[in-house]
């Protein structure tokens, strides 16, 4: 069973955001990790770069496989997790804890369209 | 689907163990249980053992038996001892490749065992019959009755004599094997080979006897491992993968694998064409190349010139677990596949500087 935490927004591409006024920070569900295996390589997106709802961002890849990152809201990237970046690790360890980027939202009613964890619980069983 | 896929004698042991599964060749097989980081380091550092049950076993005998293999071999199995193996191919009269596999010659005259790839086995099969007009031969797919698993990792010959208790193996050099015997009297084939440039053992036995030994191994802590980190063992050794670095576009000597035909043998079936391939020189190379990021090649990127002219295309890569370097195998035009020529891979929206290094990436240590 992996873990879900309440209080943050999930997509169904298994990213989580938590909202920080008008900047969503995102990372990627213990789900997500778990299904992935050991994470060996973040392709970030750089600062300045401009964000569409829906379309790939970057990619995680694991050993195995490479599986993108979906940017659950639009805006523009603010900051990249370089800790993350050189310690790919950390999101097997400590997905919630481990953001990748922050976002500022150019439409926060896109967050409407997010998944609360009771709903996203459904699709990371 | 997945009633389809075939299942090995070690299914539910897989399943007890919590692996994660993963259909491969027509079999439901475990890709990884604990990690395929941690199974890698074990075969690298200590032992782990593999279900290769999927493998496929086809016997040959009869008053032809050995002009018949040489004649679907690309390797000369006529200066093969009795318990000695060789690696090669058998080979389309084009030059592309029917599969990679293993020749056992077996202790009794006139018998030898084909070990080929699980994807393989119905193909096979039907290419050795096909073949075999005006050879006095039997040819027997056994394939369903054997199980079989690999020991590797430096501690492995330790480990056979240990735990499964056949002393005889510390005598066996690399490439040979012994014959041995189940309680029941059932055959039990040991040999010194692998697939992750570690020292290591095959063992085949009947289903039953193989489920046993298996039981044995992982209760007593040998880490059970995956066909995951298998693919990253072979890929740092240097060793080709049927469907990846070796096909039917690809030959042996794009592969590099030349050692493994003997031209100047009488007769085999491709011979022509790899000689001519030989004398002309191939169109493509299968090369290795280390890039200069962390970013990860797969199989089927674009490998590229500095102006973005394609040149090749990666066919195995992987952020490399034991070197810790991003490393790829990739088919490029033979005229950039000289070592230190630099190249580039184009992996998603970027492009990836890298050069041309040897194939087997990691040192073997293999006994010899």
């Amino acid at each position: 069973m992996s873990k879900i935490v309440d209080g943050l927004l999930y997509s169904e591409s298994h990213e989580w955001v938590r909202i920080d006024g008008n900047i969503a920070i995102i990372g990627v569900s213990d789900f997500a990790q778990a299904e992935m295996g050991d994470i060996t390589y973040v392709d970030m997106p750089s600062e300045g770069d401009e964000l569409t709802k829906g379309e790939d961002f970057g990619a995680l890849e694991s050993v195995k496989a490479s599986s993108e990152l979906y940017a659950p809201v639009s805006g523009k990237v603010v900051a990249c997790n370089k800790q993350v970046e050189d310690s790919p690790e950390l999101i097997n360890e400590d997905p919630y804890g481990s953001w990748i980027i922050k976002v500022e939202m150019s439409d926060s009613s896109e967050l409407d369209s997010l998944l609360d964890s009771v709903s996203y619980e459904k699709i990371a069983a | 689907m997945t009633d389809d896929l075939k299942q090995t004698c070690l299914h539910n042991s897989h399943i007890e163990l919590g692996a994660k599964m993963s259909p491969f060749a027509g079999f439901d097989m475990p890709i990884q249980y604990s990690g395929i980081i941690d199974e890698h380091n074990s075969v690298r550092n200590e032992v782990g053992v593999f279900d290769v049950s999927h493998m496929g076993e086809i016997f040959i005998s009869g008053p032809d038996a050995l002009k018949f293999v040489n004649h679907i071999f690309t390797n000369d199995v006529s200066v093969l001892q009795e318990g000695g193996i060789l690696y090669g191919m058998m080979c389309y009269p084009d030059g592309g490749v029917v599969d990679d596999l293993l020749v056992y010659r077996e202790f009794e005259a006139d018998h030898f065992l084909l070990v080929v790839n699980a994807s393989n086995i119905d193909k096979d099969y039907l290419w050795i019959r096909e073949h075999s007009d005006g050879f006095n031969v039997v040819i027997d797919n056994q394939s369903d009755r054997w199980g079989q698993i690999a020991v590797q990792g430096p501690e492995s010959e330790q480990t056979v004599v240990d735990l499964l208790g056949i002393e005889e193996v510390r005598d066996l050099s690399f490439y040979t094997f012994l014959d041995a015997e189940d309680e029941e009297g059932g055959r039990v084939i040991v040999s010194r080979t692998g697939y992750t440039g570690e020292d290591g053992f095959e063992i085949y036995a009947s289903n039953a006897n193989i489920e046993a030994m298996w039981r044995e191994l992982v209760g007593d802590g040998v880490k059970p491992c995956g066909l995951g980190c298998r693919d990253t063992l072979r890929f740092e050794a240097g060793l080709p993968l049927y469907g990846d670095e070796l096909s039917e576009e690809i030959s042996p000597l794009m592969a590099g694998l030349g050692m493994f035909c003997k031209l100047d043998k009488e007769e085999f079936i491709g011979k022509e064409a790899l000689e001519t391939q030989k004398v002309c020189g191939v169109q493509k190379k299968l090369v290795g190349i280390e890039l200069d990021d962390n970013a990860i090649p797969r199989a089927g990127y674009p490998v590229e010139l500095e102006d973005g002219r394609q040149v090749g295309v990666v066919t195995t890569g992987y952020h490399s677990i034991s070197l810790d370097r991003s490393l790829c195998f990739a088919l490029v035009d033979s005229s950039f596949a000289a070592l230190g020529t630099v190249l580039f891979v184009r992996i998603r929206k970027r492009v990836f500087g890298g050069k041309v290094i040897k194939k087997r990436f990691y040192q073997t240590n293999y006994k010899k």
